[in-house]
């Protein structure tokens, strides 16, 4: 194995441990699995009115849950947790300086941070998918949640939905990364995106596209409706009311987007100084 | 190859503010200690040569080497900086062997390596506990082990001996003279002024950024020409040697040493006062030692930078 590829592989078990053991991490996994609890609410209290719990339902329930909840608030501030502190988290510590001081390319050390931090996102709020996606729906029965995924389009909707998930940890993460080694405050940045995130309801065609909820919503299995008369008010800033881009063409646009911040947080790592007094 | 460590031209400056400004040095082989008072340039100057920080102006390198080039550089560097941050949750055994992962070494070497180290700083007992829980002086040789690890040509320390009680002060630094006498560089900062002259082949005295004289102690003293030089002298009758001594021209004070045992004279020409304290042997004074007593760092350090600057 060439050097490089051992020394990703030594950053990643040094933080990874650090990541999915970390205390401090406790809330990221609270927001992960938090979509959980209106649908267990729902699987208990659905049992008891079986005769107008439609399948259907479930699925309208899931995509608003997802891509209201999920995508906005648990995806955006885990990746939050989790990438700015792969950097930032470490100078707040004091511990960066000994990868700096270890026979490391810099650009292997972004590279070795990004794929543990994505390790860690992929299995917490993948996991969260496929753990949220067998809650809500088995209790339609097994035949029905077996036809459903089989023949009906369940697998290919978790499919998509794994790979929105996972789409949304690469590119918000690649973003706070960068955020954590250009930023000593990146809390910033990343309140400014998320505002211009939220914004996306009421932006132009143009501008939706500038974002990274745009593409993982064009990825979505599930289109929401806009509800009637919500055209103008603040419901309008939930509303993804945008003609999507072909899935394979947004999950290739935001990895793209991925790799395009990783070499600049690359470029900004070669520059770095460890001056933590200033930090 | 050169087997120096090369400052050349160096200038850091953090904004307006000066870190080190046109710092030349090369520094040979061997225990070279850095001295000087709170915001001189120590830690700036050991950052720049380890890469930590980019100089303003100027180029480092080290055995030929710069540290911009990392993949070679760290193989024959290692750095204890004076950070005392750790990453959490590891054990001592677990830092050290963390880290010496990121070298590429096999996982046998790995192990091997860490233990050694380890054992090297006296820390075995210690070693499967959490770092949290260690002393100051326990966190100080776990940086100690993690920068030894590797087996580095040139060893960089910062305040290496803070902290630590006089066992492990001791121990430390005969593991520091050992890597000197291994032919190592190893270039360390410290405030405590007789263990420079301790345990160093030379110095660098800075203030204020600059550096103000590099050399062997001695050499140092030799060339601080405005101030005479101090010699302790051990006889049987310093009362009559000092009235010997009043009227020479060569000699700009003589008094008598606390324990009345011997005379403690300044003299501005060490070398005409020693020919002329001969001349008075053969007269009837028994002299048991002759010692020069303000060739150590602490007081070529005060010659030169002043009592009031308070060393780091």
């Amino acid at each position: 194995m060439t050097l490089w590829r051992r020394q990703i592989l030594a950053i990643i078990r040094i933080d990874l441990a650090k990541t999915f053991l970390a205390k401090r991490g406790l809330w990221i996994y609270l927001l992960a699995f938090a979509p959980l609890l209106p649908l267990v609410g729902h699987w208990m209290f659905g049992r008891g009115n079986m005769a107008n719990d439609q399948l259907g339902d479930d699925v309208q329930a899931f995509a608003v849950i997802f891509q209201f909840f999920y995508l906005r608030i648990a995806v955006f501030f885990g990746c939050v947790g989790i990438f700015m502190n792969l950097f930032r988290g470490e100078m707040l510590d004091k511990s960066l300086h000994y990868y700096m001081l270890a026979p490391i390319r810099r650009e292997v050390l972004v590279v070795g941070k990004f794929l543990s931090g994505m390790s860690a996102a992929l299995v917490i709020f993948c996991g969260s998918v496929v753990v949220q996606w067998f809650g809500i729906f088995p209790h339609h029965g097994t035949q029905l949640f077996s036809s459903f995924m089989t023949s009906g389009p369940g697998l290919s909707h978790l499919m998509s939905y794994l790979l929105a998930a996972a789409l949304a940890c690469i590119g918000y993460g690649s973003v706070f990364l960068w955020a954590g080694l250009r930023y000593r405050n990146p809390l910033i940045p990343a309140a400014i995106l998320l505002v211009w995130e939220g914004l996306n309801g009421i932006l132009p065609a143009v501008l939706k596209k500038v974002s990274i909820i745009y593409w993982l919503k064009s990825i979505c299995p599930v289109s929401l409706p806009t509800p009637p008369g919500t055209k103008g008010n603040i419901w309008s800033l939930l509303v993804f009311d945008i003609d999507p881009a072909p899935a394979g063409v947004a999950a290739i646009n935001l990895l793209l987007l991925a790799a395009f911040v990783i070499v600049a947080a690359a470029l900004r790592a070669r520059r770095l100084e460890i001056s933590y007094a200033a930090d | 190859m050169s087997s120096e460590i090369v400052f050349d031209n160096i200038s850091k400056f953090y904004g307006e503010i000066l870190g080190v400004n046109k710092i030349n040095l090369s520094i040979p082989p061997g225990i070279t200690s850095l001295v000087g008072p709170n915001g001189s340039g120590k830690t700036t100057l050991m950052n720049l040569a380890a890469g930590l920080l980019r100089p303003t102006r100027g180029t480092v390198e080290i055995c030929g080497l710069s540290p911009n080039d990392p993949e070679h550089f760290f193989r024959i560097a290692g750095y204890a900086t004076q950070y005392d941050g750790f990453p959490k949750g590891l054990t001592g055994y677990q830092f050290v062997h963390a880290y010496l992962r990121l070298f590429g070494f096999s996982p046998a070497d790995t192990e091997r390596m860490a233990w050694e180290a380890i054992e090297r700083v006296g820390l075995l007992e210690a070693a499967p506990r959490k770092v949290a829980g260690y002393s100051k002086g326990m966190r100080q040789r776990i940086k100690l082990a993690q920068a030894i690890a590797h087996k580095p040509k040139v060893l960089i320390l910062d305040e290496p001996l803070n902290g630590l009680d006089p066992l492990a002060r001791a121990e430390t630094i005969a593991v520091f003279r050992q890597l000197g006498q291994e032919g190592s560089h190893v270039l360390i900062s410290s405030h405590i002024l007789h263990e420079v002259d301790l345990i160093s082949d030379q110095v660098v005295m800075m203030s204020q950024g600059y550096v103000v004289a590099e050399g062997q102690i001695r050499g140092v003293r030799d060339e601080i020409s405005d101030q005479p030089m101090q010699i302790l002298i051990r006889c049987d009758r310093p009362e009559y040697l000092a009235a010997r001594l009043f009227d020479k021209d060569q000699v700009v004070e003589a008094k008598l040493h606390a324990d009345r045992q011997g005379l403690l004279v300044r003299t501005r020409s060490a070398e005409s006062f020693y020919k002329l304290l001969n001349h008075i042997a053969l007269n009837g004074v028994c002299i048991e030692s002759i010692a020069p007593a303000d060739d150590d760092a602490q007081s070529v350090y005060e010659y030169l930078i002043g009592n009031s600057g308070e060393t780091k």
